[in-house]
C-alpha cells in the first residue's frame, strides 16, 4: 500500500467507550406507569380487556376517592400503618442490636449465626397460627409476625456490615488509644451504616408483605382485611384500590429510607 | 524518649518473618527501615507501636515521653486511615476526644495543627473531596495533635504520585527542622530513605534480619535531590538490597 498511497488517508478514531454507566433520568418511571394505566383504561373502555380481567383504572380511583370521603380509608390505613411501624420497629431494633453483638463478639457469633440461619428460610407466615396461640388474635400476633420477618434480614445485614468495616480504621483507633466503646460508637457503627440501611430496605419491604398476610388471616380493619374481603366478593375495583394502597406504602417507605441514606451517608463516595 | 527493639522474632504459623532484630531509635532521630517487599518491615513497625505482639523479644522505651504527649507512639498509615464520615477537623478531633480536654481546647489544638499543615481552609471538607496528598496531610495533622514522642510511619508516601510525594517530603523535612521528632520510617523507596533518615537500617528478605545500618550525616535541611553524597548512599543501599530484592521477587512469582 505505501507505494500506491503516499499520503495516508486520515480517519477519526470512532468513540467506543461509554455506556455501562446508569444515570438517573427523571419522570420516565412515572411516565411508564401512567402509560400503562392509560393503556389499561383504553383497553377496558373499548372492551379489548374484559371487566372480569382488570378493573378500569378510573373506577379504582373513584373507589379510592369514595373510601377517603367516607372516612373508611383511615379506618383501614391507620391500623395497618401502626402495625407496620410497631412490628418493624421491634424487629429492626432487635436485629440491629443482635447483629452488632454477632459482629463484635465471637461467642455471640458462634451461638447465634446457626440459629439465624435456621430461622431465616422459614416462611414467617407459616408461623402466624402459632403466634395467634401465643399472643392472641389481636395486635400482638401481628406485631410478632412482622417483627420476626424484619428481624432476620436485619440481623444478617447488620453483622455482615460490621464484618465489612475497614479493619485498618479500627487499628488506627487503637493506635491512638481510643477505648473499646469509642471504637464501636465512632468507627464500627458509622462504618456499618451503609450495610444496615440497605438491609433496612429489604426488611421493610418484607414487613409490608407480612402485614398484608397477617391482616388477611385475622383482622377486621387493615388494608389486608380490605383486600381479602374485596377478593372474596370478586370486587376488583376495591381489590385494586387496596393493592394500590399497599404499593403506595412501599413507595413511601423506600423514599423515606432513601432520604435517610442521603442524610446519613453524605460522606460516601 | 528513645525506643529500643531487642531481639525481635516473629513468625506467622510456620513462616518466620523476623529473625532477631535489634535496633535503636535515638531521641530526635529518624530511623528508616528499608528492605525488599515481604521482609517484615511493616510487621516490625506494628510491633514497635504495640499493634502486634512479637513471638519473642521486646520493645523498650528509654526515658519518659514529654508529659504533654497524649499518645507517645503515633502511627502514620500508608492508606491514611481517615474516617470517611468525619470532616478534616472531625478526623483530627477524634483522637483528642478521648482525653480530658474541653471543647474549646480541642478546637484550639485542631485549628493549630491544621494551620501548621496548611489545611485550615479545608477544616470542614470530607475526605472524599480531598486528594491523596491532602488526605495524608490530614493524617499528619492528626498525629501532630497528640504530640507524639515517636512517630511510626508506615510507607506514608507510597500511595501518592511522585509529585505529591516530593511536596509531602518537603513538608516532613520542614516539620522536622522546626521541631525535631523521633521516628521510625518504613519505606521501600531508597530516595526517601536517604532524604529523611539519620540512620537507615537495611533488612534482608524473609526472615528479616538487619543486614546493615547506614548512617547519613548530612543535616536534613541541607539534603537536596541529586546531592552526590546522598546518591552514593543510595547506590550503596541499592547494592545491599538488590540481590535480595531480586530473590524476593522470584519468590513471589514462584508462589
Amino acid at each position: 500500500m505505501p507505494t500506491e498511497n503516499p499520503a495516508p488517508a486520515s480517519a477519526p478514531i470512532p468513540f467506543r467507550g461509554g455506556g455501562f454507566r446508569p444515570k438517573p433520568i427523571r419522570f420516565v418511571g412515572l411516565l411508564v406507569f401512567l402509560l400503562l394505566l392509560i393503556l389499561i383504561e383504553l383497553g377496558t373502555r373499548t372492551g379489548w380487556i374484559s371487566n372480569l380481567t382488570l378493573p378500569r383504572p378510573s373506577d379504582v380511583f373513584a373507589t379510592l376517592w369514595s373510601l377517603a370521603e367516607t372516612g373508611l380509608l383511615w379506618d383501614h390505613l391507620l391500623p395497618s400503618v401502626a402495625r407496620f411501624l410497631v412490628g418493624s420497629a421491634m424487629g429492626v431494633s432487635a436485629g440491629i442490636a443482635l447483629g452488632i453483638m454477632i459482629g463484635l463478639f465471637s461467642l455471640a457469633r458462634a451461638g447465634l449465626v446457626p440459629l439465624v440461619a435456621a430461622i431465616f428460610p422459614i416462611p414467617k407466615i407459616a408461623l402466624l397460627p402459632l403466634f395467634v396461640i401465643w399472643f392472641g388474635i389481636g395486635e400482638g400476633s401481628k406485631y410478632a409476625l412482622i417483627a420476626l420477618g424484619t428481624f432476620t434480614p436485619t440481623i444478617v445485614a447488620t453483622y455482615g456490615a460490621v464484618d465489612n468495616v475497614d479493619r485498618t480504621l479500627i487499628r488506627m483507633g487503637q493506635s491512638f488509644g481510643l477505648g473499646w466503646a469509642s471504637i464501636v460508637r465512632k468507627i464500627v457503627l458509622p462504618g456499618a451504616m451503609p450495610g444496615i440501611l440497605s438491609g433496612l430496605r429489604i426488611s421493610l419491604a418484607i414487613a409490608i408483605i407480612l402485614l398484608t398476610a397477617a391482616e388477611m388471616i385475622g383482622a377486621r380493619y387493615g388494608i389486608g382485611a380490605y383486600v381479602l374481603e374485596a377478593g372474596s366478593l370478586y370486587d376488583l375495583e376495591r381489590l385494586f384500590a387496596g393493592v394500590a394502597l399497599l404499593s403506595l406504602m412501599g413507595v413511601v417507605v423506600n423514599w423515606t429510607v432513601a432520604k435517610v441514606e442521603q442524610r446519613v451517608l453524605r460522606w460516601r463516595v | 524518649m528513645e525506643l529500643r527493639l531487642e531481639e525481635i522474632r516473629h513468625s506467622y504459623g510456620e513462616t518466620d518473618v523476623l529473625d532477631g532484630i535489634s535496633l535503636e531509635v535515638p531521641s530526635g532521630g529518624i530511623l528508616c527501615l528499608i528492605g525488599p517487599s515481604g521482609c517484615g518491615k511493616s510487621t516490625l513497625l506494628r510491633i514497635a507501636g504495640g499493634l502486634e505482639e512479637p513471638t519473642s523479644g521486646r520493645v523498650v522505651q528509654v526515658g519518659a515521653p514529654s508529659p504533654d504527649s497524649l499518645n507517645p507512639l503515633t502511627y502514620i498509615f500508608q492508606d491514611f486511615a481517615l474516617l470517611p464520615w468525619r470532616t478534616v477537623a472531625g478526623n483530627v478531633s477524634l483522637v483528642l476526644e478521648e482525653h480530658p480536654l474541653s471543647k474549646a481546647e480541642i478546637r484550639d489544638i485542631v485549628d493549630d495543627v491544621l494551620t501548621r499543615t496548611g489545611l485550615i481552609d479545608f477544616r470542614d471538607a470530607l475526605p472524599k473531596n480531598l486528594s491523596g496528598g491532602m488526605k495524608q496531610r490530614v493524617a499528619i495533622s492528626r498525629a501532630l495533635a497528640v504530640k507524639p514522642a515517636v512517630w511510626l510511619m508506615d510507607e506514608p508516601l507510597s500511595a501518592l504520585d511522585a509529585q505529591t510525594r516530593e511536596l509531602l517530603m518537603d513538608d516532613l523535612v520542614g516539620l522536622w527542622t522546626k521541631t525535631p521528632f523521633t521516628a521510625i520510617y518504613v519505606t521501600h523507596n531508597l530516595a526517601e530513605a536517604v532524604r529523611l533518615g539519620h540512620r537507615i537500617a537495611v533488612l534482608s528478605r524473609r526472615p528479616g534480619r538487619v543486614r546493615d545500618v547506614v548512617e547519613v550525616r548530612t543535616p536534613l535541611e541541607a539534603r537536596r535531590t541529586a546531592d552526590p553524597q546522598l546518591e552514593a548512599h543510595q547506590r550503596r543501599l541499592w547494592s545491599l538490597i538488590r540481590d535480595e530484592a531480586q530473590a524476593a521477587d522470584r519468590e513471589l512469582v514462584r508462589g
